[in-house]
This record gives structure tokens, C-alpha cells and sequence, in this order.
């Protein structure tokens, strides 16, 4: 209890928390100028979440994919890379799974493995793609990641049509049975929320994550390379191998995240006009989360939270949900500045002391 | 269908597209020479197309039409630059990571603008669609040359101001002291200091100067091609405008010759079309092109980019 406590009391959890109630209190003020009830507002946001077994299951199914991107742009920023490309490696994710799911005819304990498998390994060969483009011809991966998301997104929309269509629908054919990984039993004590096993297999990626970047020797040189690769270099490491590597294994976490939103979710891809803003708030999910795997799960959930009670917020407050935006930007805002928080918080802690002592 | 024509409609729809691109590229090379990392480009267009959008809409309802669109204009520059604030704050006065801080300005920018439109558009997701547009103008004497007339003296007058600019830029960040001081601060923060310069301030011009030029790349996208404003207008310009400023090696010159290339990619999209051999391709792999041709043209072609120096490092004085 007592080391709770302080971590609790430590700067590193401190500042979210902070940061967190300003972000809650400029969109309460934003509300206000606006002429909405804020308090009405965020107590529909939090019935919303909480008003039932269903919408805590839905929030928790909200919150997975989250974790997954967050923990894909956390992993290439570990190696000094910027994974802008979450949205592609999350479409051919979703692409692969879809492929499987659908084409092929398989026993349960093949297909649903298969089809997570092939939707993981198309994910990170679209980040591996960046990757050695960087280490080979010297690429900046911001700029591929970012062709490649659209490139994706086209690539994936020809599959469907071609092969995997629908007639008459704008979507693939429904994945078969054997390959959908919805967890029933927890879906029926959550009123049939769409609960699946991406729930259990994102927290053993969180797990992994930390095992491979600080307990193996890879991830010492992954790390190694985040920090210097020059050093790196000279101690004999090879750079680009692990550039390449870093943004293979991203892209497998953002794809996992497409995988089960198909097989866990929808159990169809649809033919898309935009991608779907997941890869997107990976970012800004590994960014809060100081890309740590903890801290990425905890973003994610605020993440999550927000967003499934946002549509609550305006249903019962009339407010447009996209002011949880506005409040999620606050909050990175806050952390990101941390220094300010810190300036205020100062004051505070060391007239706490001075009282203990006397 | 003769070829010279297809030509002439090419380069003129390639203008078109690029304008936008031209103009927050120039506004990224600004932010990112002084060393400021600008990923929030996206965000400063959307600022400055809804900015735009609105502007133009409630001083056309006030009357002065043919104004409304250069107010409209105004307020994008306006607005971006305000929204690029709370970057140049973060960044530079309370050292925050700028790629996070360009995240937030995205985050905020992407919310706050459809909140606005769906409060004063009584919860319509778009603004209502502007009558008082910019339309093209043609050059006198120069828009008579064959060809080349049409497909550049007649242009939105957006597009001219945008090549202006990039002579203009170009000039300032080359030939003039200002220029020097901002390199100096993108390369080397701690000898600039040394010798005087004003790093902080330097920086907070240059990023309020890449939101004000993002602002307008939007505001251009609104009040030429698409006369409303809602949350898909800008749908990833800002990062293929990042794209541009990256491809063109952080160069006015570099940058506007990318943003005209991912114009003509989009561009030949819609004309690949009209030839019978093409008839077969997908629609899909035609979409592709730019930025297949981009990847291509980056790993075979230009190969490695150098960044200013210090992009990215936030400027602290005790390490100097």
C-alpha cells in the first residue's frame, strides 16, 4: 500500500492526472461558451460507459484496437522511428484476416489462428515495407508510412471487390464461422457486447512488448539504436537490420488490432472511403502513454472511455461528441508540457514539506 | 483526343491540385528550418479551411460578396496562426516534444472545428456551401499563348499568390539576414544564441508563420474545389504537404517541385482514364498512383534527405 502511494504521488503519475482534470475542465469551459449543461454532459458520458453490463463490454472492446496502435507507434518510437503508417498496417491486418477468414475452409483451431496469423504478418510486412526503405535506400518513414496508409487503403478495397465481394453490398462476404473469435460466455454476461479474444491477446502483446524491449538482448539493441545509432554502429550492431526489424514488429501490433476488429467484431471488411482513424490515435494513445506498455493500456482506456461516452454525451446533453477530442488534445497537451504542470505543482508540494516539519 | 490538349489540361489541373499542397509546405519549411518539427500541418489546414469557410459565409450573408472570399482568405491566415500558437507554446516555451505537441494541435484542430460547424450550422457536420468563391482568372496577353495559356494564365488567383510565395520565401530564407538567423537557429540553436540571435523568438515567428501559410493551403482547398467545410475536406493533404516539404529536402524550391508532382499524380489519375488501353486498369490501382510513384521516385531517385540539425530538439540554453 505504501508504494501505491508513492507511485501515486510521483510526478510520473501526477502529471496525467492533472493534466487529465484541466483537459475535463477546458472542455466543461468550451461547453459553457457554447451554452451547454457540462455537468449534464459528462454525468450522460459517464451513464453512457458505466449505465450497463453491455456498454462496459463495448467500452472494453472500444478500448483494445487502441492498445494495440498505441503499442505499434510505441514500439518504432522505441527505435528512434515515427510509425505514422498505423492506418495501413491496420487495413491489410483487417485485409488478411479477412482473406483467410472467408477463402479458406478449416477446423476452428486452425482457421482462427491462421487468419490472426496471416492478418499479423501482412501488418508487419506493410511497416517492414517503410522500414527498409529507410535502412536500405535511406527513405524517410514518415513519408513512406504515409503513402503506404493509402496505398493500403486502395490495395484492400481492389481485394474486396475483386475477390471477397458481397454482391450487392459494399463489403466482403461474412467470414465463416470457424474463424470468428468472439468470447461468448463474456459476451453473454455483458449483454452481448461484442467481446472476443483480442481482449486477453492485447494484454499478453502488452506483456510482450515489455519482455522484448527489456528483458532479451533484441530489445537492448533496439533500444540502443533509439538512442544512439551511432553508438549503436560502433558497439556493432547493425542499425538497418534493426530498423527494419522495429518496424516489422510494429506493424504487426497495428495489424493485430485490424485482425480482431474483423474476426472479434464485424466479421466483414467493408470497402471504405477513409481509413478508420485508428492508427491515427495510436499515436496519440502511445504519446500519453509515454510508450510505455502500462502506460499505453492506461491511455488507451481514457482513449476508449471518452470516445464509446461521447455518444452518450450528446444524446443526453445534446453536446456534439466531437468535443472529446477537444478534451483528449487538452490532456496530451498538458503532459506533453509537463514543465508547466510541474511549475504549478511545485509550490504546492513544498509547502506540504514545510508544514510536515514543523 | 489530341494529345497537346490533353497536355494543356493536364498542367492545369495539376496547378489545381497543388495550390494547397504549395502553400503549407512553404508554411512547413518555415517551422522546420528553425528547428521546430511540424507533424500538426494537418490540423493548420483544417484550422484554416473551416476558418476560411466560415468567414466567407457569414460576410457573403453580410453583403460583401465579391470581398467574401480574400476575408475568407484572411481568416484562415488569422486562425491558423492562432491555432499554431498552442504549438509554439508547447514547443518552444514549455520544451514538449514537438512531434506530440503536433499531434495535439491535429487532435484539437479535428475536434474543435466540426464542434463549431455543428454548433453554428445547427448540428449539420458541414458548413453551408459558399456562393462567393474564387473563380479563375486569366492573365491578360500571357493566357493568349497557346498551350501554355490555358494551362497556366488561367488559374484560381490562389494559385498565383501561392508561386509567388515560393519566390518570395525562397528570397527570404536565402538573401536576407532574418533567412540566416532562422538557418542558424534550424542547424546549430546553441552558436546562434552565442552570437546573439534570439532563439525562442525566431522559432515562435517561424511557427506562427508555417500556421498562418498552413491556414491558408486550407482556406484554398474551401474556396476554390470543394465550397463547404466539413470533417473530410482536408482528409490527409497536410500530411502529403509534410510529405512534399520532406521529398523536397526542405527547399521552397524542392517543396513546390513535389507539391507539383503529387498535383500531377492526382491529376493523371483523372486522365489515364480517357485512353482505351487504361480502360482495364482498376480504379483502385489508378488511385494508388501518386503515392506508389512517390515511394518509387523517394527510394530511386532522391535517396536520403537531411533534415535541418537541430529539427526537433528543444532549445535548451544550459547545454549549450
Amino acid at each position: 500500500m505504501a508504494n501505491v502511494i508513492r507511485i501515486m504521488t510521483k510526478d510520473s503519475a501526477l502529471v496525467p492526472l492533472v493534466a487529465i482534470v484541466l483537459g475535463l475542465l477546458v472542455g466543461a469551459l468550451i461547453m459553457l461558451t457554447g451554452g451547454y449543461n457540462p455537468i449534464t454532459a459528462y454525468t450522460s458520458l459517464v451513464e453512457k460507459v458505466i449505465g450497463d453490463p453491455y456498454s462496459i463490454g463495448e467500452t472494453v472492446r472500444e478500448i483494445t484496437p487502441l492498445i494495440f496502435t498505441g503499442l505499434s507507434v510505441a514500439f518504432a518510437f522505441r527505435t528512434g522511428l515515427f510509425n505514422i503508417g498505423g492506418e495501413g498496417q491496420f487495413i491489410m491486418g483487417m485485409t488478411g484476416a479477412t482473406l483467410v477468414g472467408v477463402k479458406l475452409d478449416l477446423p476452428f483451431w486452425l482457421h482462427a489462428p491462421l487468419a490472426i496469423l496471416a492478418g499479423a504478418v501482412l501488418g508487419g510486412l506493410w511497416g517492414g515495407i517503410a522500414g527498409y526503405l529507410k535502412a536500405k535506400r535511406g527513405v524517410n518513414e514518415v513519408i513512406t508510412t504515409i503513402m503506404l496508409n493509402w496505398i493500403a487503403l486502395y490495395l484492400a478495397n481492389y481485394i474486396i471487390s475483386r475477390y471477397l465481394l458481397q454482391p450487392g453490398q459494399q463489403r466482403s462476404h461474412l467470414i465463416r464461422e470457424s474463424a470468428m473469435v468472439s468470447l461468448r460466455a463474456l459476451s453473454e454476461i455483458f449483454g452481448n457486447a461484442r467481446l472476443h479474444w483480442g481482449i486477453l491477446i492485447v494484454i499478453l502483446a502488452a506483456v510482450a512488448f515489455y519482455i522484448i524491449l527489456w528483458k532479451t538482448r533484441q530489445g537492448y539493441e533496439l533500444r540502443a539504436v533509439g538512442h544512439s545509432p551511432y553508438a549503436a554502429e560502433y558497439a556493432g550492431m547493425s542499425v538497418n537490420a534493426n530498423i527494419v526489424k522495429a518496424m516489422f514488429i510494429g506493424g504487426m501490433f497495428a495489424g493485430l488490432a485490424g485482425v480482431f476488429e474483423i474476426l472479434g467484431v464485424f466479421h466483414y471488411q467493408v470497402i471504405a472511403a477513409a481509413s478508420p482513424g485508428y492508427g491515427f490515435d495510436g499515436i496519440a494513445v502511445a504519446l500519453l502513454g509515454g510508450n510505455h506498455p502500462l502506460g499505453v493500456v492506461l491511455a488507451a482506456a481514457l482513449f476508449g472511455t471518452l470516445t464509446y461516452g461521447s455518444a452518450g454525451m450528446s444524446f443526453g446533453a445534446d453536446v456534439p461528441p466531437e468535443i472529446v477530442r477537444v478534451i483528449i488534445g487538452t490532456v496530451i497537451f498538458f503532459v506533453a508540457s509537463h514543465g508547466l504542470i510541474r511549475s504549478v505543482l511545485k509550490p504546492l508540494r513544498d509547502k506540504r514539506k514545510t508544514g510536515e516539519v514543523t | 483526343m489530341d494529345f497537346l490538349r490533353i497536355l494543356g489540361e493536364l498542367m492545369h489541373t495539376t496547378l489545381v491540385f497543388s495550390t494547397a499542397l504549395i502553400f503549407t509546405a512553404m508554411g512547413g519549411i518555415f517551422s522546420e528550418r528553425s528547428g521546430v518539427v511540424n507533424i500538426g500541418l494537418e490540423g493548420l489546414m483544417v484550422s484554416g479551411a473551416f476558418a476560411s469557410a466560415v468567414t466567407a459565409y457569414y460576410t457573403e450573408q453580410a453583403g460583401f460578396y465579391s470581398l467574401a472570399p480574400w476575408l475568407g482568405l484572411l481568416g484562415a491566415l488569422v486562425f491558423g496562426l492562432l491555432v499554431s500558437v498552442i504549438h509554439a507554446v508547447a514547443s518552444i516555451t514549455f520544451k514538449a516534444n514537438q512531434v506530440v505537441s503536433g499531434v495535439v494541435i491535429n487532435f484539437l484542430a479535428a475536434g474543435f472545428t466540426v464542434y463549431l460547424v455543428k454548433m453554428l450550422f445547427a448540428g449539420s457536420g458541414q458548413t453551408e456551401t459558399l456562393n462567393a468563391v474564387f473563380h479563375k482568372v486569366a492573365v491578360p496577353l500571357l493566357s493568349a499563348i497557346p498551350l501554355l495559356g490555358y494551362a497556366v494564365f488561367y488559374a484560381y488567383p490562389t494559385t498565383y499568390l501561392a508561386l509567388v510565395l515560393v519566390v518570395i520565401i525562397w528570397y527570404v530564407l536565402f538573401k536576407t539576414p532574418f533567412g540566416l538567423r532562422l538557418r542558424a537557429v534550424g542547424e546549430h540553436p546553441g552558436a546562434a544564441d552565442t552570437l546573439g540571435v534570439n532563439v525562442s523568438r525566431i522559432r515562435y515567428i517561424c511557427v506562427l508563420l508555417s500556421g498562418a501559410l498552413a491556414g491558408l493551403g486550407g482556406a484554398t482547398i474551401t474556396l476554390t474545389t470543394t465550397s463547404s467545410f466539413s470533417h473530410n475536406t482536408i482528409s490527409g493533404q497536410g500530411f502529403i504537404a509534410l510529405a512534399a516539404m520532406i521529398f523536397g529536402k526542405w527547399h521552397p524550391f524542392g517543396a513546390l517541385a513535389a507539391a507539383l508532382f503529387f498535383g500531377f499524380a492526382q491529376a493523371i489519375k483523372n486522365f489515364v482514364q480517357l485512353f482505351d488501353w487504361a480502360k482495364s486498369i482498376p480504379m483502385e490501382f489508378l488511385y494508388m498512383l501518386p503515392y506508389i510513384l512517390t515511394i518509387l521516385v523517394l527510394a530511386g531517385a532522391v535517396g536520403r534527405a537531411y533534415p535541418p540539425a537541430a529539427l526537433g530538439e528543444p532549445y535548451d540554453p544550459g547545454k549549450r
